[in-house]
């Protein structure tokens, strides 16, 4: 991406973002509050969120969900309401976002359709017996906290988000939900006693609510039909009736060569996801396509750093691409509308090496995108591979790192360095070209380096956030690996106490 | 200011709008032979240490926030021959803490003042005085067992797009 094409991007917020984003702060405010004891700000924060959906086909409803919950009746249906219209002006502004990123680099992305052929509404819940249960204790604890607010949540509380949280974590179709909970509910443990914490992240933890509540909602595993947040502000889709999510299997079916552009590292104490960002070339000629891959597993907090790899160790043709750069044969892999390719390892095969700035140089510019399902069109989801070359980076006097594309500025999330990856911020700070992810948060467009080449008077090396996904070398790697093995330490702790 | 809660950027407002802010402690390796398990959690500081003479036995120590009520026995209660209010698996446990969460972190949890001297987690046993509790064991140890079956819970390719607001890495 050139920087005259970044230029229009750091410019000016498309219109409209910053009213969304300012209703979107006076419902974070009022969940703070808690919707239970709601002042006259928040009281007018809610009736504000009615407004601003009044146009849309959930206008209606949710105006009638914000008087009974400011009159103080408060029930699961109408906080869904609420969650769905926040989902719903967030959802517009991610689509205004990425209109303004694809339009100053000249991208197609094709919209989010319904899956052809996908399984038909219900089924995943069908597939999911005594979901429902856990489903319920998810919906009353969500429930609860909205109307005590963040604040009024204490440890029997955070106690019993975590026996929420165990029930999900059995129930078949809900990981979405038990991963997203759980994340939540570590930051609530963190931060005991709430009621003394110095601030409250109000759009982080709104964000996370409101996922929640729609991830909640009873029927069929995924957010489908009648899901609030499948409507928007009717501009980019008018439609309703829409299945996605979890479970919302179906997509087409694909084969061809996978070629990484780079890995995207979520994790939090008990969750670790590598997410790969990669084009497909399709076997027969059809127009490549930018798809991603997702390997997650369950871990502990002490699990951390390269060891983390270990846990996704059941995709070992996935991690040697990661590892060793070398592209992959894929067969018959499932396309999920929005860009989802379903990881099996048993279908892919490794190929000849492809250097992934070579990929991102000649394929990245005019390769076609995918729109993203409804329910996960938030600003926090932008994750939009970039090719960023001929840069200037410089650190900044807060540590931080800048580019100079091209005389415009764009900052490196160097918060963001995978803690089992080399990347590291001085890397970053000597490096002249970066495939990165564009991200968006709080007004602001960042890149998020998933690899970088630093030139040096002899040669020019790369690093890449997956260079250690079969295991660590250099000093660096044998220094985070030199922490013991925590998970045969914890899995011999734990053959030992329950053998007794 | 809890330095390790969060980091500041930007203005406050600017802080309380963003979706991905540091929450956490950053995560630092630590050996895992000595204290497996360490968390605050239920109102107290708790966790598993295991015995220093007996490899198939560990002791589960806890500290009440607030009343400061300590106490250590083995996971089947049978009691800390230390005496189970200033033993060492306790001292291990609060070093333990502290290295995991940092000193201050812990010490508002626990509802400790601190002075400016007090940089380790002796000080804060030292001010807390911990004095005797009742037994605990069989509540942290299933916490710890609870724990140990994150191991067990199956990977999947399932794409979870919440993990968004979760990079790795922040806060580092």
């Amino acid at each position: 991406m050139r920087g005259v094409q970044l230029a229009e991007l750091t410019g000016t917020a498309p219109s409209g973002v910053e009213a969304a984003l300012d209703v979107v702060a006076g419902f974070d405010g009022a969940l703070l509050q808690g919707l239970g004891r709601l002042d006259a700000t928040g009281t007018s924060a809610l009736a504000g969120l009615a407004g601003a959906v009044a146009a849309t086909p959930l206008g209606p409803r949710v105006a009638e969900a914000v008087e009974k919950i400011t009159a103080g009746s408060i029930a699961d249906d109408s906080l869904a309401l609420l969650a769905g219209a926040r989902s719903a002006l967030l959802g517009a502004v991610h689509d205004a976002l990425l209109a303004q990123l694809d339009a100053a680099r000249g991208r197609e992305r094709r919209p989010w359709t319904p899956p052809a052929g996908g399984a038909p509404e219900g089924s995943a819940g069908a597939a999911a017996p005594g979901g429902e249960g856990p489903l319920a204790g998810a919906r009353s604890w969500l429930t609860e906290v909205a109307i005590t607010g963040w604040r009024g949540v204490d440890a029997d509380s955070v106690a019993a988000a975590a026996q929420v949280v165990s029930g999900l974590l059995a129930a078949p179709g809900r990981r979405r939900l038990a991963v997203l909970l759980d994340g939540l509910v570590a930051e609530l443990r963190a931060g005991s006693p709430l009621v003394t914490l110095d601030r409250v992240p109000a759009r982080r933890w709104g964000d996370l609510w409101s996922r929640a509540v729609l991830l909640a909602r009873p029927g069929d595993g995924a957010p489908s039909g009648g899901n609030p947040a499948g409507t928007n502000d009717g501009a980019t889709d008018g439609g309703d009736a829409v299945p996605a999510g979890p479970g919302g299997s179906g997509g087409e079916t694909v084969s061809g060569r996978l070629l990484v552009l780079g890995v995207d590292v979520h994790e939090h104490p008990t969750a670790v996801q590598a997410q790969v960002h990669a084009i497909l070339e399709p076997t027969g000629g059809a127009p490549s396509r930018l798809v991603r891959t997702s390997v997650a597993a369950a871990k502990v907090d002490t699990v951390l750093g390269p060891t983390m790899w270990q846990l996704l160790g059941d995709h070992p043709v996935l991690l040697g691409a990661l590892a060793h750069g070398v592209g992959l044969e894929v067969t018959d892999l499932v396309l999920r509308p929005g860009g989802d390719l379903i990881w099996r390892d048993d279908r892919a095969r490794p190929a000849e090496p492809a250097d992934p700035f070579a990929v991102a140089r000649v394929q990245l510019g005019d390769v076609l995108a995918d729109g993203a399902p409804p329910l996960d069109r938030h600003p926090a989801g932008i994750a939009e591979p970039v090719l960023l070359e001929g840069y200037t980076a410089s650190r900044d006097s807060d540590g931080g790192v800048t580019f100079d594309v091209d005389g415009t500025a764009i900052g490196a999330t160097i918060d963001r360095l995978p803690t089992c990856g080399p990347l590291t911020p001085e890397l970053v700070a000597a490096s002249s070209a970066c495939i990165g992810l564009l991200r968006w948060d709080a007004g602001r467009w960042l890149v998020q380096p998933l690899a970088v080449q630093v030139a040096t008077k002899r040669k020019t090396t790369v690093a890449q956030t997956g260079d250690w996904a079969l295991g660590a070398d250099g000093p660096r790697a044998s220094k985070a690996a030199k922490a013991t093995d925590a998970v045969s330490v914890l899995r011999e702790r734990a053959g030992r106490l329950l053998r007794r | 200011m809890d330095a390790d809660a969060v980091a500041p950027e930007g203005g406050a407002a600017d802080w309380e709008r963003r979706s991905v802010v540091p929450m956490l402690p950053v995560a630092r390796p630590r050996k895992l032979s000595k204290v497996p398990f360490v968390e605050m959690a239920d109102g107290a500081l708790q966790g598993v240490v295991s015995s220093g003479s007996d490899i198939s036995r560990v002791y589960v120590s806890a500290i009440t926030a607030g009343s400061h009520e300590a106490s250590c026995s083995t996971n089947n209660n049978r009691p800390c021959g230390g005496g189970g209010v200033q033993c060492n698996h306790i001292w291990a446990l609060v070093d333990e803490a502290v290295e995991r969460f940092g000193l201050h972190r812990v010490a508002r949890f626990l509802q400790v003042d601190l002075e400016e001297s007090d940089t380790y987690g002796g000080a804060l046993i030292r001010r807390m005085r911990p004095k005797p509790g009742p037994k605990v064991a069989a509540r942290v140890f299933s916490r710890f067992l609870a724990h140990l079956t994150y191991l067990e819970v199956p990977a999947t390719v399932e794409p979870l797009p919440e993990l968004h607001w979760f990079p790795s890495g922040v806060g580092r």
